[in-house]
């Protein structure tokens, strides 16, 4: 399609197929926070967003990793995305260091987050001409690959050229898709991209990465707190808690392993805490981390 | 085509995103800009009368006006080169984007020279409409200005300014809070040391010596000597610029990869709108 697509394809063909897609071994990371409790002037103290994280994902298979907020879920993709550095462990991406090879990963890799992120100002198509550059991509290879993506997420022709702040949250996810995608990346990170989404618009999400996941040769690590999109969309589920991974198997593996139903009663039985009832105590503002 | 020049051609693209979006958005906000700019005209203005106020003969009075306006036009210039410079993780920052950039195969080299690049051109533009619609409006005449070899020496100019700007763009992605704010502060302490209304001999010698590092000094002396004395590109004004351009680049990429690292490691690269 582009020289950038057929560049990024061509890695991805270069890429060793016994090579696991991601592999992160003990992965640390740990931020530094203020107790609240503690008053105004108290110090900042280690708080562990990761603690010692070990998991592979094989090329081509979509993994889910569940969490609450401040499980740890969004470092973990901010660290595979070259966007935080370690404090110990490993990860490789297709063979390639997170931490050290980082020109070798960016070209792999693209990332929808939970905030669709774009200049407000700018209309979709703007703001894929603009994300698309950095992956060497022409005006001229992005004239037909921009209305060609958009209108795969099935964003409207006619709204191509529409100020993205007039967009609604759900054609505004459609376009973070689109971006993602345009770029063929063969490692996509989705950080819980149905989050705040209406039904309808969270149901034609889920649609689409199903059909990334049948036509393109992407492996997809899905972190996201909805257990039924993690059961109906990967092939393994992990669960983050507190900054550990307590498990990364097949679904029905997790239930025999509890001898439980449904993933709630997973959690339960692997926390001893309900999944929803969980205290705020650890959201990002006030652990001033990724969390 | 070899995977070097793949590679050269991919970043010259994400260069020229860089410059492109940048035309997008001043599209976007095009009443801003005007209002901004009658703004600096109206500013200027206010300082290039003080010449009318001097009691000085006309043909002095002339000189001294065109002398203020060099400089508040070239203030203006370098203004926006620093805001564009310093602001360039600040509005990624508040637009959310600042993640997507950050983690892209784009090279700081391509990403934050794409950025200059568009400041010099917008900031072009923006000195010309400013000098001559107030040299129109106050009634200056300049009949022997080499206009070719001002522009020439602010382009060259610009290749430093650019590596200092680099230098303080790095400041908002060590302190998001404050960093906007102290790179104000080094492209104010640089106009104080440099002459901007002045000559740099008025000062103590300490400040003078200050003023030999800074490349507005050269560009200042060099285009007064143009504008109002017709005169060519000096030596004396390149030969200061290209070394500080030479060192000022390369030592602010190193910086700003430095506070990147740092970014990385304590998790200040994020959004905050």
């Amino acid at each position: 399609m582009s020289t950038v697509a057929t560049s990024t394809s061509e890695l991805a063909a270069r890429l060793d197929r016994g090579v696991p897609a991601v592999e992160v071994r003990d992965l640390r990371k740990t931020f530094r926070r203020k107790d609240r409790k503690a008053g105004r002037f108290a110090r900042k103290r280690p708080w562990p967003a990761l603690a010692d994280v070990t998991f592979t994902i094989a090329r081509g298979e979509c993994v889910a990793i569940l969490g609450q907020n401040g499980s740890g879920k969004s470092t973990l993709v901010r660290l595979l995305s070259t966007l935080l550095i370690n404090d110990g462990g490993e990860a490789r991406i297709f063979g390639h260091d997170a931490f050290e090879e980082t020109q070798a990963i960016r070209r792999l890799v693209n990332r929808v987050s939970v905030e669709a992120s774009f200049f407000k100002k700018m209309s979709a198509a703007e703001n894929l001409s603009y994300a698309s550059r950095f992956y060497g991509m022409t005006p001229r290879q992005t004239r037909t690959a921009i209305p060609e993506i958009l209108e795969k997420v099935g964003f409207p022709a006619e709204r191509r050229g529409e100020a993205m702040e007039n967009l609604s949250r759900g054609m505004q996810q459609k376009v973070a898709l689109a971006r993602a995608l345009l770029t063929s990346p063969v490692l996509l990170l989705l950080d819980e991209p149905t989050t705040g989404l209406d039904p309808r618009s969270k149901l034609e999400v889920q649609d689409f990465i199903r059909q990334v996941r049948a036509e393109h040769d992407a492996t997809i690590l899905l972190c996201t707190h909805d257990m039924a999109e993690a059961e109906s969309l990967a092939d393994r589920i992990g669960l983050l808690d507190r900054g550990r991974l307590l498990f990364l198997e097949p679904v029905s593996d997790v239930k025999k392993r509890f001898g439980v139903e449904t993933l709630e009663e997973a959690f339960f039985a692997a926390t001893g805490r309900e999944f929803e009832n969980e205290a705020t105590e650890d959201d990002d503002e006030h652990r001033e981390v990724f969390a | 085509m070899s995977a070097y020049a793949i590679e050269m051609r991919n970043q010259l693209v994400g260069l020229f995103g860089i410059v492109e979006r940048n035309v997008y958005l001043t599209k976007r906000y095009i009443l801003w800009d005007v209002a901004f700019m009658v703004w600096t005209i109206a500013n200027t203005l206010t300082i290039v009368f003080i010449a009318r106020s001097a009691g000085l003969a006309p043909a002095a009075e002339n000189t001294l006006a065109t002398r203020l306006l060099v400089g508040a036009t070239i203030w203006a210039f370098l203004g926006i080169i620093f805001e564009f410079m310093t602001e360039i993780v600040a509005w990624e920052r508040w637009e959310g984007t600042i993640e997507y950039t950050f983690m892209a195969p784009l090279s700081r080299f391509a990403h934050l020279f794409g950025q200059g690049a568009f400041a010099v051109l917008y900031g072009l533009i923006r000195a010309s409409i400013l000098f001559f619609a107030v040299a129109a409006f106050i009634g200056i005449h300049a009949p022997n200005a080499n206009y070719g070899a001002a522009l020439l020496l602010l382009a060259l100019a610009s290749l430093s300014f650019i590596g200092v700007g680099i230098m303080t763009s790095v400041l908002p992605l060590i302190s998001p809070e404050k960093g906007a704010q102290l790179g104000f502060v080094c492209q104010g302490l640089m106009l104080v040391v440099s002459g901007v209304y002045y000559p740099i001999t008025v000062m103590p010698e300490w400040m003078q010596w200050i003023a030999k590092v800074s490349p507005a000094t050269y560009a200042l002396r060099g285009d007064r000597a143009s504008i109002i004395y017709g005169a060519g590109v000096a030596w004396a004004d390149v030969w200061p610029l290209l070394i500080i351009a030479v060192f000022a680049t390369p030592v602010g990429l190193v910086v700003f990869k430095a506070g990147e690292r740092h970014a990385k490691k304590h998790g200040k690269l994020k959004r905050s709108g």
